[in-house]
């Protein structure tokens, strides 16, 4: 139940999410994301990495494998396990949050690795494990779509064959209107919360929860603003993606010069 | 859920699939039909509310306590309420002991935010004393047995259950002690959201699937609708996508099926009237007292 802590760092509700000029919190239109930066390949140890900011949330994304899987006995005959973990640094809200799994930590692990699972040729690698660990550092709203945009990257840094990459973003309701990539304030005092993954490229969504209360065609005017959304995180995800070897195609023919 | 239980062979497969290109489903099903509901209310004397409700063959049964704590830190002045769900290993051959999984924690948690998106129950007016006493309402609900659609059945357990649940009315005396008093009133609950899966075998959407149907799933979409047919919680489960079209097709199918469902449930109790907290008398007339004679 609830702690005898006192926090000392207080959060006020700010009188209006969305002002008379249809400003909100921090300034952005409804339909305008917050800036977005990924950097790939940012861990040496693992086969794959990714590092985004999304506003104020920073969260590291790591892949290793296809790998041999312990226990044996959990194995599939015919494609990769794939293990996927979220997990929230302690520090990385307001009050310190315990390290330990909590069940939304497990139910966003599940959805997360769902949202994933197709766009992976999983049947490449039989009877072996790729294991996908997402690191929130600091959390700012939309944990698991930015977690989900790093991840998709970092699976494809880890050279993971893809239909298409996955990207992903939060829609919602504040002050009765749709909006789009809710930041912290908005998704704890609006009036709900979308998040939308999907593979851009094959029109293809394979991540989608909601809470709040939407008409269906709210449901419907949300889901086009996500799309919209989605598509341009895709370009920054091709561009962060691209950026790497394209440095690294320069390294190597340098190297080759100097012989 | 250990993976060999869900393996289905490749004859049953292609059968499913090849009914349902021509729109039949294995159980002789129309593609949005329903598996008959039962609902049965107050099976457990001990608990202050409880049903369970068979969907077809799939069993949940729910059960809700009540005790006097504390309220969160965040909500000084709202009641709580937990939900927890849990798979138990009578239910299925492929159940496991052991605390709830991802599997258990996924329903759980589905089932929990379309009660708290649509208000079902109305946590501030189980507030005692804000800041400090509170109703906390814990509902469990456990599925008996497994045959497919669990987030649906154990949804309405859940919502049945809580409709059916009583709690004692409390008194404030003084500052900080609660009385339980000995007049039962019903929980606040004025909303029934009704939760309804979807599954996409193929191209092909159908509602209620069974466990053969759930086991050849692309993915499943569950949509909760309140009462007045708005949208109040929506979750993808397992890999597989969907095309925005299927998407708005699923809700069109969830609204048209959602009524159908709902009329299976006990009606909203009357809530007129019905005070969950009484202030001391006394203290109230020294109170208005003070104002009459401070004004």
């Amino acid at each position: 139940m609830s702690s005898s802590r006192i926090s000392i760092r207080k959060e006020q509700r700010p009188p209006k999410l969305i002002d008379e000029e249809g400003r909100r919190v921090d300034g952005r239109r409804p339909d305008e994301l917050r800036p977005v930066k990924i950097e790939v390949g940012v861990l040496k140890n693992a086969d794959g990495s990714a590092y985004i900011e999304l506003g104020r949330n920073k969260i590291i994304a790591a892949v290793y494998g296809p790998k041999e899987l312990h226990p044996k006995h959990l194995a599939l005959p015919d494609r990769a396990v794939l293990y996927c973990r979220y997990h929230m640094v302690p520090f990385s809200v307001m009050e310190r949050k315990s390290p330990a799994p909590s069940r939304r930590e497990i139910e966003l692990s599940k959805v997360i690795r769902e949202a994933l699972e197709p766009a992976l040729f999983l049947e490449y690698f039989p009877r072996t494990e790729i294991d996908l660990f997402i690191e929130v550092l600091q959390a700012d709203g939309g944990t698991r779509t930015a977690g989900i945009t790093a991840a998709s990257v970092a699976l494809a840094d880890a050279g993971i064959p893809m239909r298409d990459l996955v990207a992903a973003i939060a829609v919602g309701k504040v002050e009765g209107q749709i909006v789009l990539d809710l930041c912290d304030i908005e998704d704890k005092y609006g009036e709900g919360d979308m998040p939308v993954a999907m593979m851009p490229s094959l029109g293809q969504i394979t991540l989608l929860q909601a809470d709040g209360v939407y008409t269906p065609e709210e449901v419907k005017k949300a889901l086009e603003l996500a799309k919209k959304g989605i598509m341009k995180i895709y370009e920054v995800q091709r561009e962060a993606l691209k950026k790497k070897y394209i440095e690294l195609k320069k390294e190597v023919e340098e190297e080759y010069d100097k012989k | 859920m250990t993976r060999s239980e869900e393996i289905i062979s490749s004859l049953d497969r292609s059968k499913i699939i090849s009914l349902l290109r021509k729109g039949i489903r294995l159980d002789e099903r129309r593609l949005t039909e329903v598996r008959p509901i039962t609902v049965e209310t107050g099976v457990i004397q001990k608990a202050e509310g409880s049903a369970i409700v068979k969907l077809g063959n799939t069993i949940s049964i729910a059960g809700v306590k009540a005790e006097i704590g504390t309220p969160f830190s965040d909500t000084p002045n709202e009641g709580v309420l937990i939900v927890n769900a849990e798979f138990l290993p009578l239910a299925s051959p492929s159940f496991e002991p052991g605390p709830p999984d991802e599997n258990a924690i996924e329903v759980a948690r589905v089932i929990d935010r379309g009660i708290r998106s649509s208000q079902a129950i109305s946590l501030e007016d189980l507030a005692i004393i804000p800041g400090k006493r509170v109703w906390v309402i814990y509902v469990d609900v456990y599925v008996l047995n497994h045959d497919g659609n669990m987030i649906d059945c154990s949804s309405l357990a859940t919502i049945a259950a809580l409709l059916n649940a009583k709690v004692p009315k409390v008194k404030v005396v003084g500052e900080n002690n609660v009385e339980v008093l000995d007049e039962w009133v019903p929980l606040p609950v004025r909303d029934r959201p009704v939760s309804v899966t979807i599954a996409k075998i193929n191209d092909t959407l159908i509602v209620d699937p069974s466990l053969e149907e759930e086991k050849i799933m692309d993915c499943r979409l569950t949509l909760t609708v309140n009462e007045k047919g708005q949208i109040c919680a929506i979750q993808k489960g397992i890999g597989g996508s969907l095309t925005l079209d299927e998407i708005y097709k699923a809700i069109d199918i969830a609204e048209e099926v959602a009524k159908g469902i709902r009329d299976a449930l006990p009606p909203l109790p009357d809530l007129k009237d019905v005070v969950w907290v009484v202030k001391e008398e006394a203290k109230e007339k020294l109170e208005s007292e003070a104002e009459d004679s401070g004004g």
